[in-house]
């Protein structure tokens, strides 16, 4: 019987395919949208766990000024750090590996005719280990490079294929704002980061040589260490932020006037806040399926009355209210699982093309799949109910006096 | 079947629609019985209460006052899903406009009831197919009413009341949307069919040769039986 209702509902619903299309549409781009949301969503935090991976788990970066979001965060109040700093990490704490310092400004690099704009950090040989950032071409820094403050630049992919194009860069010249220094290295490629900046339009120069030639200061804004193999990141924490105290002289019970994360805590801040966008924009997207559940009930309550006749027949020979009900409703039921069905198959075609563009990978997610799929069924149970019991409770007299 | 009681008894029955001076005695005390396997006729001028009284033998309607028994079972007290189970296993009706279902096959109406019946899909086909056959469509059990001239549709509609091996078969002016002609045919099927399964058969119709057809006459006026005499059978 509930077979035979579910074919009499999939004829009935291919009799009337252009309405049926119509009365579905709204699920369709519901589900579809909700699907490539949160489709999206996923590639997206898998992207930022893959680049923090990529970056090194074991990274840990100092910063002047309170961590936070509030007015004093990285104030520029806040003491910048030295070398002597960067040193003294590396050398007194045994689970720090290797610590580097790094300055960055935005400025105009030119090689013959061509110019292009890229951030220039400022560090020594110790950022390519820290980093685990290897050289397509050339080579490092080495340390007399970086004592005596040489005029020398290793160039990332997007500086180099700007400058450069094809070309070999490699002991070429360029000017980096006023300073002109020979190309020793290229990076290898690493590709957007996670908040989707190009971290291979860069181009390192030696902090020495940036301070004396660009800036004219001492400062080191950044410290970037990585842990030894093995070794506790929260222990490794504390360690520098004891130190650092004791560097800056900061009395007991003051606050730190610098602050110590490592990447686990910005890939967890990052992949949570890809999380609330996509549950936000979900949200939107499920409240398009609510409406599209409306459209249902309006045109099943459509169908109810062009069909008055027929329920009456059906009424006449026999038909119980609950076999009218259920006719109606596996109807509302099988369209709305029919739109669902279009709308994952949508939704994932969406995602696709939009992972492939924003450079994401594409995470298809059968849990989400499923739910989508029931979550359709029960906007269409919901949505049909109402018109299934207005079918149901006909009075079979006048449903069949019905023109 | 004991004699004592008839198939079909109705007692002092009324129905009465709206209120006050709104109200309208479609039915003002009728006292019908109706014995297994007879043909009746009613007739009478418009609005005379026909279709109401079809409508109540038919369990698609209560009475306002009054007793109605079919086959021993009171049917006033009964809510619409039992009647429902009454006209499913007992009833079938015959209409004037046909009432077939749209865009669906012949073979899909005829097997309409059968469905309700809980009857597996196999024996359906072929209850359907031979009904479809007895009313002389061969060959038409794809058509669309649409494709259908409408004696053939009362036929598909009359294959549709015979599937499903009902006692009784009321048919509200079966013949009204027909000529002559077709009319005839119509009925020369109803009659054999009645004389081959032994149908109780009730019928309104306008036509004096139309009631010709069955045993027995009744003739109604104002909400009330005037007249109720045997005929002679055709059968
Ligand atoms: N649903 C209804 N509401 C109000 N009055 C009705 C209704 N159905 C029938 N009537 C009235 O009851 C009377 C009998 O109607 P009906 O049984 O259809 O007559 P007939 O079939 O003999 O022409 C008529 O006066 C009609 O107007
Ligand atoms: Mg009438």
């Amino acid at each position: 019987m509930l077979w035979d209702m579910t074919k009499l509902a999939l004829k009935s619903i291919f009799r009337n395919a252009l309405r049926s299309c119509l009365t579905v549409l709204g699920v369709v781009i519901g589900v579809a949208s909700v699907i490539a949301m949160l489709t999206l969503g996923q590639g997206s935090s898998e992207q930022v766990i893959a680049d923090v991976e990529k970056m090194g788990t074991n990274v840990i970066v100092v910063r002047p000024g309170q961590r936070g979001m509030g007015p004093r965060a990285h104030s520029t109040a806040a003491r910048p750090f030295n070398i002597k700093d960067v040193d003294a990490l590396e050398e007194a704490l045994p689970e720090i590996d290797t610590a580097a310092p790094i300055s960055s400004q935005q400025g105009t690099i030119v090689a013959g005719t061509e110019n292009h704009r890229a951030k220039i950090t400022a560090t020594d040989q110790r950022y390519l280990v820290a980093s685990d950032w290897p050289l397509a071409l050339g080579r490092n820094f080495n340390a007399s490079e970086t004592r005596s403050g040489k005029p020398v630049c290793i160039l990332g992919q997007t500086v180099r294929q700007e400058l450069f194009g094809t070309a070999d860069p490699l002991d070429q010249p360029v000017r980096i704002k006023k300073m002109s220094c020979n190309v020793i290295g290229v990076l290898t490629e690493k590709g957007a980061s996670s908040i989707g900046a190009d971290q291979d339009d860069v181009v390192l120069v030696p902090l020495r040589t940036y301070q004396r030639r660009l800036t004219g200061k001492d400062d080191v804004s950044v410290i970037y260490m990585s842990v030894v193999d093995g070794a506790s990141t929260g222990q490794a924490i504390r360690d520098v932020e004891n130190l650092m105290r004791e560097l800056r002289r900061i009395a007991p019970g003051d606050e730190d006037d610098f602050s110590v994360i490592d990447m686990k805590q910005v890939a967890s801040m990052l992949t949570s806040i890809t999380g609330v966008l996509t549950g936000l924009l979900s949200a939107v997207a499920a409240v398009s399926l609510l409406v599209g559940g409306i459209g249902i009930m309006n045109i099943m309550l459509v169908s109810v009355t062009e069909r008055t006749r027929e329920i009456g027949i059906r009424l006449a020979v026999g038909a119980q209210t609950h076999q009218v009900l259920m006719q109606f409703l596996i109807e509302a039921v099988a369209l709305s699982l029919l739109g669902g069905l279009v709308g994952i198959i949508l939704g994932l075609g969406l995602a696709a093309i939009g992972a492939h563009w924003i450079d994401i990978p594409f995470v298809p997610d059968p849990g989400i799949i499923l739910l989508a799929f029931v979550f359709s069924a029960i906007v269409g149970a919901a949505f049909g109910y109402y018109p299934a019991r207005a079918a149901a409770n006909l009075d079979p007299i006048e449903a069949l006096r019905h023109e | 079947m004991p004699h004592s009681e008839p198939y079909i008894s109705l007692k002092d029955i009324r129905r009465i629609y709206g209120q006050g001076d709104a109200e309208v005695r479609a039915l003002d005390g009728v006292d019908i019985d109706i014995k297994r396997g007879e043909f009746v006729a009613i007739m009478g001028p418009s609005g005379s209460g026909k279709s109401t009284a079809m409508n109540l033998i038919g369990c698609l309607d209560r009475p306002t006052s009054g007793t109605y028994r079919f086959n021993g079972l009171e049917i006033a007290g009964l809510d619409g899903d039992e009647r429902a189970l009454i006209r499913r296993h007992y009833l079938a009706f015959i209409y004037q406009g046909y009432n077939l279902l749209a865009r669906t096959s012949a073979l899909d109406n005829v097997e309409l009831p059968l469905i309700y019946k809980g009857i597996g899909k196999r024996e359906r086909r072929e209850r359907a197919l031979h009904a479809l056959d007895l009313v002389g469509l061969k060959g038409r059990e794809t058509h669309d009413p649409s494709q259908l001239s409408g004696g053939q549709q009362q036929r598909v509609a009359i294959a549709r009341a015979l599937a499903g091996d009902p006692h009784v078969v009321l048919a509200d002016e079966p013949t009204g949307n027909l000529d002559t002609q077709r009319s005839r045919e119509i009925m020369e099927l109803i009659v054999e069919l009645r004389r081959k399964s032994g149908l109780t058969i009730i019928m309104v119709t306008h036509d004096e040769e139309i009631a010709e057809y069955a045993s027995r006459l009744i003739w109604m006026v104002d909400g009330r039986v005037q007249q109720d005499r045997e005929l002679q059978d055709a059968a």
